[in-house]
């Protein structure tokens, strides 16, 4: 019993304190919105560092439903931080739009907790209870903005095709039990080590990957991303292109490198179409986007494909390279969206790329975190997104999909073009417009992202520890 | 000199710092001062850069031209997994170090009256590219050297889009999509030799020594590697065809920007194939010389035929340039040693020459406001002293002998000769057509009648622009007649690079 506890205090504390936070909100006499968010900032660092704090114990627990291992808590440490930043960016957003409500910060915990719970999952059963916590949280905060049409239309959307993928996922898991007699990770792949790759297994098999798809917004089951990313308020979108899509990732990763270990040929296929694609619809379809969100959206799909070629690799490497690429993405994104939440005029938010001209002149400090970002999702060294590249290709590479990674290259150059039209118009248009001073939290939080992307993560006393750690938490997968 | 010091890292890393400190000047000057803090960046700048050159200068002294191996060797662990911060110079490099800190002062001079708006902003991206143009030379790991190649892009990038002329979106766009896409390609074989070193050697690593001496690529893939690795050098050299980029970025670029892009950018690409075409992959190159040799001759010719019937000054040097590239590329592939020194005298000469071409269009432009040749004649009346400093230059470019042109382009085709005459004999054609777009450039620009009335009150050079070209003028007329103050720098380590390679392609050959 007390061994379970110090395993799963992580979720246990993200539980405990969500439910409090809840029915204390709910029965307080006045608006507590503003210490709630604190306290639930409070509550996401401390489940990301328990784990550690705790000396990083591995085990099962619940008859074997959820494994905790380093994978875990490297996940829990990475969705903790950016869930909390998340948090914070949006206190801002919120007060000035008078939309602060205490249940923001409740469904971020309840979010987080349902990541949680994907990335611990040993059985289809919590796969898909995680998954499904964390999203009907997502699509609530997706039309937290109630009285917006936008708003409440991109809440549907991303519900209705929500739940097409959780049908598509959960008729997987039934084929998958069907053919193999077991929830349980463990056994699945002993079955499918002892009867091979059977056409049951196999069907289920892509109906997981295809159901996961749509939770990473992997091409072609995109097509939900851009007006789900445009129509929610802006801290929604921050929130939900940086953690939920790391945890959808780590947990495509542990399922196919647990039940599907033996049978990588076959997966790999899958995900080496949906890299592609992924890749190629993300830098294409960015191409000629106006709207900053959407732009992320699309530059979002492509990231994922770069991903899903260090995964595609199939070996422990490519776990690796995937969660420094992801680590590096996350960081940047949350990054992107702290300086997208200053895009604000006096009348309200702007979300043009068209209202960056200029912005060299009138905001100096923004141009420059932002261009260090851009060039950073171009993957131009010397900034983070390069090696994140590196280290997603490298696997890739060993395991002889050198065409692969040409095509990923080629692709992140197709990419680089409108990425650098974000900086021409930066640097190179005449402003017609000045953004209001942006509060204290926003730029703090876009300042030191910039900074962890470059150039602190480069300095070898935190890139080595960090590399070990990332590459502990892979090999606990194995 | 600099036992146990961190010389290269500080030569590198010193512009950096002054960027920082620049940055961090700007934000707490007082407000309403803008003038004088514009006034002042520029001299921060010079100050930086001057003493970067003075570094490499002692650096250059301290060199011991004897020893082929590299010196000034830094190594600290950064990455893992075999790839490390590793920094040195040999013959090859060091002289590119001094190229770059010799022609950054100069530029940041010269741009002190030119650049108009955003002065501090321009020299802060001025200092980052020397780091990344330094960081290039002296990157002894191959990421590392990737890292710097490819973050020249950024600043170059932000340069010639913010100060350029009035299609720069356009010209910026080329240069950067263009040399991405040929160094992402590089970006792949890299990987692939990572990989490859984990298989041979144990351990993956990118450590340059170790991969030049010990790792064997089997042939069929040398031939790959090195087409990607030619890709990415191709376009940053520029050869034809893939030159287009050039003249579009050169003509929209301030002038400055025009003269670090001829002068070292341009560099790069000739560097690249020394360092790592012919030492990773010797059987490939071989193999592939005869087509390096066809698209040099081509070049040659085909450029300086297209020189002739520009418009636009800056048009013309910019294809003239990648003649002269031609002649690089020509000399380094012959694979003996007159070529690959008169290669590398020829990139050292041709960043003197052209950087100094360009500092005099950029006298006329920042008086005139326009490179059209039909707009100008007759400037000797008007500007003698810019008149015999265009002369030198022209002459030079043209190869006169007595000028740094001349050895750089004899020393080449007297290796091209040994290979096969008939390819110095088209190189030596490129010669005459130099002359004739060169000459043609100088008659129409400082000779003839002065029909054009607005040049009547243009101003002779002032003292900044003397003392901005004199320098250039005194090292290519020096370089002209004393070649071993470079050729006693740089043999030891190309005859040690020679023998490298000729014992790779003998092993291969049996």
């Amino acid at each position: 019993m007390l061994q379970t506890i110090s395993l799963f205090a992580p979720q246990l504390v993200l539980a405990f304190f969500a439910s409090q936070l809840l029915s204390t909100g709910a029965f307080a006499k006045k608006d507590i919105s503003v210490g709630v968010r604190y306290f639930a900032v409070g509550v996401l660092v401390l489940y990301a560092v328990i784990g550690f704090l705790l000396g990083q114990p591995t085990g099962t627990a619940f008859k074997g439903a959820l494994i905790v291992d380093s994978y875990s808590h490297y996940m829990n440490f990475f969705l903790g931080m950016s869930a909390a930043a998340a948090l914070m960016f949006s206190k801002s957003f919120f007060q000035t739009e008078k939309l602060d409500r205490f249940e923001f910060s409740v469904l971020v915990l309840y979010c987080t907790l349902g990541m949680s719970i994907m990335v611990s999952a040993n059985t289809l059963l919590a796969l898909y209870i995680g998954i499904e916590m964390q999203s009907l949280a997502l699509y609530v905060m997706a039309a937290f903005n109630r009285d917006s049409l936008r708003a409440s239309e991109s809440g549907l959307k991303y519900f209705v095709l929500g739940a097409l993928s959780s049908g598509l996922l959960l008729y997987g898991a039934s084929l998958i039990y069907g053919f193999t007699g077991s929830l349980e990770f463990a056994r699945i792949a002993q079955v499918i080590t002892a009867d091979g790759a059977t056409p049951g297994i196999i069907a289920g098999m892509v109906f997981l990957l295809c159901g996961l798809a749509f939770k990473i917004s992997a091409a072609p089951f995109h097509m939900w991303t851009p007006d789900v990313y445009e129509g929610s308020p802006t801290p929604v979108t921050g929130f939900f292109a940086a953690a939920p899509k790391f945890a959808a990732m780590a947990l495509i990763a542990r399922l196919l490198v647990g039940p599907f270990g033996d049978i990588t040929t076959q997966w790999q296929q899958v995900i080496i179409v949906l890299a592609v694609l992924s890749m190629f619809v993300g830098a294409i379809g960015a191409l000629t986007q106006t709207n900053i969100k959407r732009l992320m959206a699309y530059s979002s799909i492509a990231n994922m494909g770069y991903a899903l070629v260090a995964l595609s690799a199939g070996t422990q490497a490519g776990v690796k390279g995937m969660l420094i690429f992801m680590s590096i993405y996350t960081i940047t994104v949350i990054g992107i969206f702290a300086c997208i939440l200053q895009m604000r005029i006096r009348n309200g938010m702007v979300e043009q790329i068209s209202d960056l001209a200029g912005l060299s002149k009138t905001n100096r400090g923004l141009a420059i975190v932002l261009t260090i970002f851009m060039f950073s999702v171009m993957g131009i060294p010397p900034l983070l997104g390069f090696f994140g590249k590196f280290f997603a290709f490298v696997p890739a590479m060993e395991a002889g999909l050198a065409w692969l990674v040409v095509i990923a290259l080629v692709a992140s150059v197709i990419g680089a073009f409108y990425y650098l039209r974000l900086v021409k118009i930066m640097w190179g248009d005449e402003n017609e417009q000045e953004f209001v001073q942006a509060p204290k939290t926003l730029r703090g939080l876009a300042v030191i992202t910039a900074l962890l992307i470059f150039p602190l993560l480069l300095l070898p006393m935190i890139s080595i520890p960090a590399q070990s750690l990332i590459s502990q938490a892979a090999a606990s997968l194995f | 000199m600099f036992e146990g010091l961190p010389i290269l890292s500080a030569i590198t890393f010193i512009p950096l710092a002054g960027a920082l400190a620049l940055m961090f000047v700007a934000r707490i000057w007082p407000k309403g001062d803008d003038q004088g803090l514009e006034r002042n960046a520029p001299r921060v700048a010079l100050i930086v850069s001057l003493v970067v050159f003075l570094l490499a200068l002692a650096l250059t002294i301290d060199f011991d031209s004897a020893d082929a191996g590299f010196q000034f060797v830094e190594d600290t662990s950064w990455l893992g997994g075999g790839i490390d911060y590793r920094l040195g110079v040999d013959g090859i490099s060091i002289l590119f170090v001094l190229l770059t800190a010799f022609l950054t002062p100069l530029c940041i001079l010269a741009s002190e009256k030119s650049i108009k708006t955003r002065m501090i902003d321009y020299m802060v991206a001025f200092l980052i590219l020397e780091t990344l143009m330094i960081g290039t030379f002296v990157a002894l790991d191959l990421i590392l050297f990737y890292l710097f190649f490819e973050a020249v892009l950024i600043p170059m990038f932000i340069i010639i889009g913010v100060w350029g002329g009035k299609n720069r979106v356009y010209a910026s766009y080329k240069f950067f999509l263009y040399t991405l896409l040929g160094s992402v390609l590089m970006l792949a074989a890299i990987l692939w030799i990572y990989n490859f070193s984990g298989q041979q050697l144990g351990a993956p690593t990118t450590n340059m020594e170790r991969l030049i001496t010990e790792l064997k690529i089997p042939g069929g893939i040398q031939t790959w590697l090195w087409l990607a690795f030619f890709a990415s050098f191709a376009v940053k050299m520029p050869m034809w065809p893939v030159h287009t980029w050039l003249p579009d970025a050169h003509v929209e670029a301030p002038t400055a920007g025009s003269v670090i892009l001829a002068g070292i950018l341009l560099k790069l690409g000739g560097y690249g194939f020394l360092r790592f075409s012919l030492t990773l992959f010797p059987n490939a190159s071989v193999e592939l010389a005869p087509l390096i040799f066809w698209m040099s001759i081509i070049a040659i010719i085909y450029t300086s035929l297209v020189a002739y019937r520009q418009n636009d000054i800056k048009k013309l040097i910019a294809y003239s340039s990648v003649a002269h590239m031609g002649f690089v590329t020509m000399g380094i592939f012959t694979f003996n040693l007159q070529g690959i020194q008169g290669g590398i005298y020829q990139m050292l000469s041709h960043g003197i020459i052209s950087g100094a071409l360009f500092f005099c269009v950029g006298v006329i432009y920042d008086r005139m406001h326009t490179r059209e040749i039909a707009f100008y004649g007759g400037l000797v009346k008007r500007m003698p002293v810019y008149a015999a400093f265009l002369m030198l230059f022209t002459m030079a470019n043209v190869g006169l002998p007595g000028t740094s042109g001349f050895v750089g382009e004899i020393l080449t085709m007297v290796g091209a000769y040994q290979v096969s005459p008939w390819i110095a004999a088209g190189a030596a054609l490129g010669m005459i057509l130099s002359a004739m777009y060169a000459l043609h450039l100088y008659r129409e620009v400082i000779f003839g009648e002065q029909t054009n009335e607005k040049l009547d009150d243009i101003l002779d050079m002032n003292r900044r622009e003397v003392l901005i070209l004199a320098p250039l003028a005194i090292l290519t007329i020096v370089l002209g007649v004393y070649p071993s103050l470079i050729t006693d720098i740089t043999s030891a380590s190309v005859e040690n690079l020679i023998a490298n390679f000729n014992a790779a392609t003998a092993v291969a050959g049996n």
